[in-house]
């Protein structure tokens, strides 16, 4: 298992050919209390860099992006019904979709843990 | 560019206050000012059922002063001025020669016991430098605007304000109704004190010195019942009391009949006219406006927002999205924006668009949660 983070603020956990895609605590923790999210369905093929989903808060609207280019094999129903739980457990349950990747060497410009709370930290 | 900017953001008096509790800072009308502290929804339900502290000093708090200062007010505001005794407030609208709204406000008639005429008017923060040019250049002479700029505002509001007020404030309450307002000195300061705000709720909003808001938000948030509330909340409860937010749902290119804020054209004035704009308005009344602004609720959850288009049946363009977000009280989306006359009926079915994407919606009757003012006649 490896665990990546993009500047975007999403993080995704692979095992695998699999991963799975979320954003970070940083991220819920700056949308604020978040009210609709809508994940990729499955069979989508994503774009590294590309729109991927939408995660709305009672301020604004945010887009999600793919941390690497795949076909989406799983959405998460559960933000659907209670979005809250992005809020509550962003990098757990709160999970967006998984991902058959496509090039996993994509994921080698992304951050590891340590280096993205380091930066966090600094803005 | 954006750093230039920040530079020259002001501060409130409250600043660290703010900060000191939490508070997330972001830029607004020009002020550096809390967008939130525990986060939006629940700031917004404790409005709803206990009482929030709002800090709205952005706002332009002006004096205007002078023999015949109602006449003339009522030159530049569609509202019974004259009429207004004093301790009472009115909502009114500056209007442009052409009937279209510079910004709305709120008048007091605060003329001394022993004569002399004098009105405190409460402006948008955003808008408070070009209304004090727009009116001071309209004002005949012996009429002055005075700027108070050493004077912070605050807000309480909810249910529980009116015990809160009382309990630091005793008789407040009872002097006052809806629309209605007081004064107390306080240490040595005077307190504005008007039942009035911009949530739906009952509540005060007060005026106080800088050199004594401080001491006075620590005054009302010692009240287990008090929380300090940001900017976030303020906008979801306005939009759910159905209450247009001026350089969103109202401005320069629109009329009061537009806006649907027809009771802020007094009936007196309806019949003699004689303020800006007065012929379009009058007409307008008579025959009504093209468009209107009306309340919508969303199917789903995603909130549609200021700016998505809204379509009628064929998919032609009919209006476009004022304001828009998620109600907390409805656990809806809502919104509002301006419609064809013809489709303003409550019920009818118009369609959003945003980013591509198509929404179901029904015009709503406005508010969306119902005022709970306290009102002459009315059980607390």
């Amino acid at each position: 298992m490896s665990l990546h983070f993009t500047r975007e603020h999403e993080w995704i956990r692979v095992e695998g050919d699999t991963a799975t895609v979320g954003i970070t605590d940083h991220a819920q923790g700056q949308l604020g209390d978040i009210v609709f999210a809508e994940a990729p369905e499955a069979g989508k093929q994503l774009t590294k860099g590309g729109e991927a989903a939408v995660v709305e808060s009672v301020k604004a609207a945010s887009d999600v992006y793919a941390p690497a280019s795949g076909e989406v094999t799983e959405a998460n129903p559960a933000i659907a019904d209670d979005p809250s739980i992005i809020n509550s457990d962003p990098e757990g349950e709160g999970w967006f979709f998984k991902l058959r990747l496509s090039d996993p060497s994509e994921l080698d410009g992304l951050m590891d843990e340590a280096a993205y709370r380091d930066w966090v930290a600094t803005l | 560019m954006a750093e230039v900017l920040d530079l020259e953001l002001k501060s409130l008096p409250l600043d660290g206050w703010h900060r000191a509790r939490g508070g997330r800072m972001v830029p607004f009308a020009g002020y550096s000012m809390p967008v939130q502290y525990e986060g939006i929804i629940a700031e917004h339900r404790w409005t709803r059922t206990h009482a929030g502290l709002f800090d709205v000093s952005h706002m332009g708090q002006l004096m205007i002063r002078g023999e015949g200062a109602g006449a003339a007010l009522e030159t530049l505001l569609p509202g019974d001025i004259t009429g207004l005794q004093p301790g009472r407030i009115r909502y009114s609208l500056l209007l442009n020669e052409s009937g279209g709204i510079v910004d709305d406000l709120m008048v007091t008639n605060v003329s001394p016991d022993g004569g002399g005429e004098e009105y405190y008017v409460v402006v948008n923060g955003a808008t408070k430098q070009g209304d004090i040019a727009f009116i001071e250049s309209r004002l005949p002479a012996g009429i002055a605007l005075e700027h108070l700029t050493d004077r912070a505002l605050l807000a309480l509001q909810g249910p529980d304000a009116a015990a809160v007020i009382g309990s630091l404030f005793p008789g407040v309450p009872d002097e006052t109704v809806f629309m209605q307002g007081t004064s107390r000195d306080w240490n040595g300061a005077t307190i504005g004190f008007g039942r009035s705000g911009y949530t739906g709720e009952d509540g005060f909003e007060l005026s106080i010195p800088f050199s004594h808001v401080e001491a006075l938000a620590d005054a009302l948030l010692a009240d287990e019942r008090v929380r300090p509330i940001g900017l976030g909340a303020r906008d979801s409860l306005r939009l759910e009391a159905g209450l247009p937010l001026y350089g969103h749902d109202l401005d320069e290119q629109t009329t009061p009949v537009m806006a649907d804020l027809l009771f802020a054209v007094n009936k007196r004035r309806r019949a003699e006219g004689g303020f800006a704009g007065a012929e379009r308005i009058l007409a307008e009344l008579e025959q009504g406006a093209v468009s209107k602004r009306v309340g919508f609720t969303v199917e789903g959850r995603q909130p549609v927002r200021e700016g998505a288009r809204i379509l009628d049946e064929e998919g032609n363009e009919i209006g476009r999205v004022t304001s828009g977000g998620f109600s907390p009280s409805l656990e809806a989306p809502i919104g509002m924006g301006y419609v064809a006359a013809t489709l303003g009926q409550p019920g009818t079915a118009i369609t959003l668009e945003q980013r591509g994407k198509l929404f179901s919606a029904a015009v709503a009757p406005m508010p969306f949660v119902p005022h709970r003012y306290h009102r002459k006649g009315k059980s607390q």
